[in-house]
């Protein structure tokens, strides 16, 4: 049975490389019944998303702030 | 200083006003520099990479109406020199020591989770409202900022040259001489760390009393 920091680690390695079938498997299973670890997947997705836009964001001194 | 009255800017209808205005420029210099310092680690390299950049954008500033959409393109800019820069060195940055890590990282785990690896009841993640959103608001930025530089270095620089830079994986082992079981667990505790900072600071802060 996975447990939550075991599933935050397959959550954060989903990024880096693919999972393997009883990973995916197993880690589905803990998301089913598990709204944090749930949650934490979503903010994972984000963290990549802000990461991605840093170069984006408003500029210091933006005469439109 | 909230109050301060509106300055009379630079004419926003000269596009290439932007890299004539000596403030915004700065203002934008020292971020980049900041950020390439934090890539490289190297002072020189750093501002090298920084000066070619701006010297890039500065060729095309005539196509920039808009401030946001120069950073982006100095920013990108930048991104390609930092990447290249690292791609070329082979660097073998001192492996810290582990075993301190390890109590660092036991103890902070303790924090989060019980003895059976379930999340305490008060660290149970809540969801994030409107994350897509919150990009657009630079006091977000300034927590992203401080949560990042919060980081422990490596932690903060491998974070940023997997998710900014986009470099893969391989070539950050390669660059770093680190395997990759090593890089997948630096980068999933800068990640427990950042969401935590991000999370108490700004997506489920407490209201101030």
């Amino acid at each position: 049975m996975m447990n939550c920091k075991q599933a935050t680690r397959m959550l954060s390695d989903a990024q880096e490389r693919p999972l393997t079938l009883k990973e995916r498997s197993t880690l589905k299973l803990h998301l089913m019944m598990c709204s944090g670890c749930r949650n934490f997947g979503d903010q994972m997705q984000s963290l990549r998303g802000f990461a991605r836009d840093y170069s984006h964001k408003p500029g210091d001194g933006d005469p439109s702030e | 200083m909230p109050d301060m009255p509106q300055q009379p800017d630079s004419p926003s209808t000269d596009p290439s006003g932007n890299l004539n205005d000596n403030e915004f420029l700065a203002g934008l210099r020292s971020q980049m520099l900041k950020f390439a310092l934090l890539q490289l680690g190297d002072q020189h390299e750093a501002e090298d990479a920084v000066q070619e950049a701006l010297a890039g954008a500065l060729k095309n500033a005539d196509a920039f109406a808009r401030r946001a959409a120069l950073k982006t393109w100095v920013f990108a800019i930048l991104k390609h020199k930092i990447a290249d820069s690292l791609r070329q060195k082979q660097k073998f940055a001192n492996v810290s020591p582990l075993l301190r890590d390890d109590q660092d990282e036991a103890a902070e785990d303790a924090l989060r989770f019980d003895d059976k690896g379930r999340w305490h009841r008060s660290e149970r993640p809540n969801r994030w409202q409107q994350p897509e959103q919150t990009v657009e608001d630079s006091h977000f930025w300034r927590t992203f900022d401080a949560c990042l530089n919060g980081l422990p270095e490596k932690q903060a620089r491998l974070f940023m040259m997997r998710e900014f830079i986009e470099l893969s994986s391989n070539e950050i082992c390669h660059n770093e001489a680190i395997s990759q079981s090593n890089l997948h667990v630096i980068l999933y505790r800068a990640r427990l760390r950042l969401r935590d900072c991000l999370d108490s600071r700004w997506f489920n802060k407490e209201p101030a009393s």
